[in-house]
Parts: C-alpha cells; structure tokens; sequence
C-alpha cells in the first residue's frame, strides 16, 4: 500500500497499547498534495495514525517516515522542529480556554516567530477570515459553537502555514451545515496552500465529497484504498458494509467471547439434552 | 490469604517507589526547562497572581484568626503566672517556627495547589497540552514550569503575610481588647525572637514546603487521567499528600532546625 509518490510513510509498522495491539504490520503512505481520508470502525487505530505521524506516539517497530525523514528516530529538538512543518485540528477544538479567539489564533505566531504585534494581528485576522470568523476575534471558546470552535481552531492550525494538515474526526458532532463548511474548508485550504491533508472520520458522506483518496482501516491493516468512486464501486464484502453502514457482513455484531452457555453457567449436558 | 495480602502490599510499595521516580524525573524536566520564567518574566508574574495573589484573602483572613485565638489561649495561660507581658513572644514565636508556615502550606496547598492541579488536568483532557506539543510548543516550559515557580515563590510570601497577620491578631486581642501593656508585647517579642534561629528558619521551612506542594500539585495534574473523575481524582490526592507532605517535612526539618542537635 505505498507508492513513490508518498511523502507520509508508515512502514511494517508495529504498535500497542497497554489495552491491546492495535496494528500487528501496517503500511500506508499518503500523497503529497492531496486530501486523504482515513476510515474505519471505532478501535481500528485511525487516530493512532496521526499520533504516529505527529511524534506524539512511537511505533513498537517499524519506521514512520515523512519525505524520507524517520520521524520515530527524530530528538526531541528535532521532533520539535518538525512539527512547526505540522498543523493539527482535534476533535474538539482543544482551544486554550482561557485566551480568546483572536490570542488563540495569534499563540502559535507568538511563539514560534519574531514578527512584531502588528503583523501578527493582520495575519490573525486574515486566518479569522479565511475560516469566516474574523467578525468573531474577541470571543471566549465558551461563547462559541462546536462549528465555530472548530473553525477557530482551523485557523490556528493554519497559522503558521504548515506543509502538512492532520485533522482527528473534524465532523464529529457538528450539524450538516458546519459539517458542509469544515468540508468545503478542508478542500479549500488544500487547494489554496498545496498542502498534504490527512483527516480520519466516520463519516461516509463528508469525507467522499472532499477527500481525494480514502484509506478503509479494518483490525490494524489496509483493508481497501481508491477513490471515493472505486469505494463506491467495490465489491468487497467490507467496503460494502462499511460504505452501505449495514448491519449484516463480514464485521460481527458480537465482540469475542466465551459461548453463552458457559457465561451463564449452564452445563454442557443441559444442552445435549436438548 | 497472607500471601495474597503479601503481594498486594509489595506491589502497592513498588507501585508508590516507581511513581516516585516518574515524579522526580518529571520535576527535573521541569527544573531544566524553566529558562522561559527569566526570559518570559510575564509567564511567572501571571502565575505568582493566580498561585499567591489570589490567595491572599484565605491566608489574611486565617491568619488574623489563628493571631486572634492564640493570643487569648496564650493570655489566660500566662495570666496564671503573672507574666502576661510574654504573650507577645509566645504569639510571635509560635507564628513564625510553627504555625505560620505550616497552617499557610496547608491553606496554600487547598487552595492554590489544588487550582492548579485541576488547570493542568483539564488542559490534558481537553487536550489543550497536545495541541501546544503539536505546535512544537513545549507544555513542560511554557506551562508547568510558570506555574510551578509561581507556587514555589508565593509559598514564603504568603507564610510571611500569615505570621503578620498572626501577630497583628494577637495584638488585637491582647492589647487593644484585654488591655496588655503594649510596651511589653512588642518589647519582650523582639528580645526573645531570634532573626536566624526563628525566623530564618521558619522561612526555610516555608520554602521547602512552597517546593513540596508546587511539585506535588504540578504533577497530579500533568498525570491525571484524562477524564472529569480522573482530574476531581487528582484534585483530591494532591490536598492530602501535600498535607501529609508538609506535616512530615515539618517533623523532619523542626528536629534539625529547634532540638539543639538532639
């Protein structure tokens, strides 16, 4: 599942919790330039994946490498300077509740670069307007939406023009219509900076409408990787599943477990019996 | 059954040893990347402001209290002797050995130590602290650090406000209320309070505890567990163990500083 062509890649990758494994021996690349969507069930290691790429986890083995570099063998120095390369939306936001909209777009400029306070404002108030909420700049987080926080968000990511997007399930609790927006936002900011996005969700009908490329995850490995169109086309059991949301297919309803009878504590002859 | 009693008590003893050491390290990597508190000199005043500022009143306001009680209690102990002029040493001395710096670590520990051990708590579950680290901000420097000097340095501050607090307290009551001559309480405090041998001391002790209590609370909570019962968790065990912390340290250090080497 790796071509030439990508700039993220995830080799033979090897990684576990203390719950359990979550990929046994996991290959994955991501192109440069476009937007890839990252699906699978709950559990099956999606957002594991950003974590890998963003030096937040390492692999037990394996290599996570971006353009060539092994992000898992990077110093902390290193790792540091790699990740302003980096901008990554969680789930929620994650935005500093105590500064407002405006200070919290403006932390990373503030942090990482010398500009002087002017030229971060403009540049703050460009990235506001860019995600439609520089009429919004002097909010708390606790004023906004789950949309709006997540635009907010956005912007910050953005501040400081990274190379690469990560997104953690970016449509996760929002309405259709700021679902729409994150979307169309996502697609637009790749065109726009030529980045290489990668968001992980379960949502089979935002992620189609942006992503250029979707990579189905099942139990730790590939299960299926194409086009939103091949996906729909796909024959395969899971990917119809999966993309059909049916209940019936090749993932069960029941997690393992022991047999019934003996959870119960019926005896094995009770049954014979019968 | 003893064997299983055996067992579960060693691993409670290797548990509390291994989290010991992941405390340490912790506050090593916090102590060396605490250079941003002398370059960001802001970072480190916000924090005095919400570690010590804000918990001025609590301190103020215990500390009259405790001066108050003291010198009554002090006053109709000494009145059997005659010598109620001493009550000024006793309230002084009591104050800046004793209770001064222990009361206002415990007061400090409640209700600072406790604020930020739920600030970070709640940072890492939001995932506020992982959305810094990915933008290649360092949350031990730019978080833990200000807000563990800020502790470290309001801890004596506030100690100091207490004991005047204490001794203006008693004052009230035995001076202004009871009618000590205040000629003796003021004279007799100042010739029995030793600048080195008390108050130094009390400082120091003060200090240790301000390091005690700053680490304990910076820790819980960079290390709680990401939910809302993990930080109330976290919450709760740094209020008793700096209590328990600052109690020992206090046996520790009053058997060096006051037993003359005993």
């Amino acid at each position: 599942m790796l071509k030439p062509s990508d700039v993220i890649k995830l080799t033979k990758v090897k990684f576990s919790y203390a719950s359990g494994a979550i990929f046994d021996d996991l290959s994955v690349g991501f192109p440069r330039g476009k937007v890839t969507a990252v699906m699978g069930g709950s559990g099956s290691g999606k957002t594991t994946i950003l974590k890998l790429i963003g030096g937040q986890i390492k692999p037990n083995s394996g290599d996570v490498s971006y353009g060539g570099e092994s992000i898992n063998q990077f110093s902390y120095d290193q790792l540091f300077r790699f990740r302003r390369k980096l901008g990554m939306l969680f789930q929620f936001g994650a935005l500093f509740t105590d500064l407002n909209v405006f200070d919290n777009v403006a932390f990373p400029l503030r942090e990482q670069s010398s500009l002087p306070e002017v030229a971060i404002r403009d540049l703050v108030l460009l990235k506001l307007h860019t995600v439609g909420l520089r009429g919004a700049s002097k909010l708390m987080p606790s004023e906004l939406s789950g949309g709006m926080a997540r635009r907010v968000a956005l912007a910050r990511a953005i501040a400081l023009d990274p190379e690469v997007m990560l997104y953690d399930e970016p449509f996760t609790g929002l309405d259709p219509i700021s679902t729409a927006i994150t979307g169309d936002l996502i697609r637009r900011l790749n065109n726009a900076l030529g980045i290489t996005s990668i968001f992980v969700t379960h949502d089979i009908k935002a992620s189609f409408k942006v992503a250029d490329e979707v990579v189905l995850l099942s139990r730790g490995q590939v299960t299926a990787r194409g086009t939103p169109q091949e996906l729909i086309a796909s024959q395969d059991p899971f990917v119809r599943q999966f993309v059909g949301g049916e209940v019936d297919g090749p993932v069960p309803f029941h997690v393992v477990s022991e047999s019934i009878a003996k959870d119960l504590g019926i005896p094995v002859s009770h049954w014979l019996k019968k | 059954m003893i064997v299983k009693t055996l067992s579960s008590l060693g691993h409670a003893i290797i548990d509390s040893i291994w989290r010991l050491g992941v405390a340490s390290s912790f506050i090593a990597k916090v102590l060396t990347r605490s250079s941003i508190v002398l370059r960001r000199p802001q970072l480190l005043v916000d924090e005095i402001h919400f570690a010590g500022v804000l918990s001025m009143v609590i301190i103020v306001v215990s500390g009259l209290f405790v001066g108050l009680v003291l010198g009554l209690q002090g006053y109709e102990t000494l009145k059997r002797y005659g010598s109620t002029g001493a009550v000024g040493t006793l309230v002084a001395l009591s104050l800046v050995r004793e209770l001064g710096p222990v009361v206002s670590a415990l007061l400090f520990a409640s209700r600072a130590g406790s604020a930020i051990t739920a600030e970070i708590g709640i940072m890492k579950t939001t995932e506020q602290l992982s959305a810094m680290e990915m933008m290649a901000v360092d949350p031990h420097a730019r978080v833990i650090s200000p807000m563990f000097w800020g502790g470290f340095i309001s801890m004596p501050l506030l100690a100091a406000i207490f004991s005047a607090f204490g001794i203006l307290g008693g004052y009230l009551i035995t001076v202004v209320v009871i009618g000590v001559d205040g000629g003796a309480f003021w004279s007799q405090m100042q010739a029995s309070v030793d600048f080195y041998h008390d108050i130094l001391n009390g400082v120091i002790k003060s200090v240790v505890f301000g390091f005690a209590v700053s680490s304990i609370a910076v820790f819980e909570g960079y290390s709680a567990v990401p939910t809302a019962e993990g930080v109330s968790r976290a919450v709760t065990r740094t209020v008793v163990t700096s209590a328990l912390a600052v109690l020992a340290l206090d046996f520790v250090l009053t058997a060096f500083m006051f037993t003359g080497g005993v």
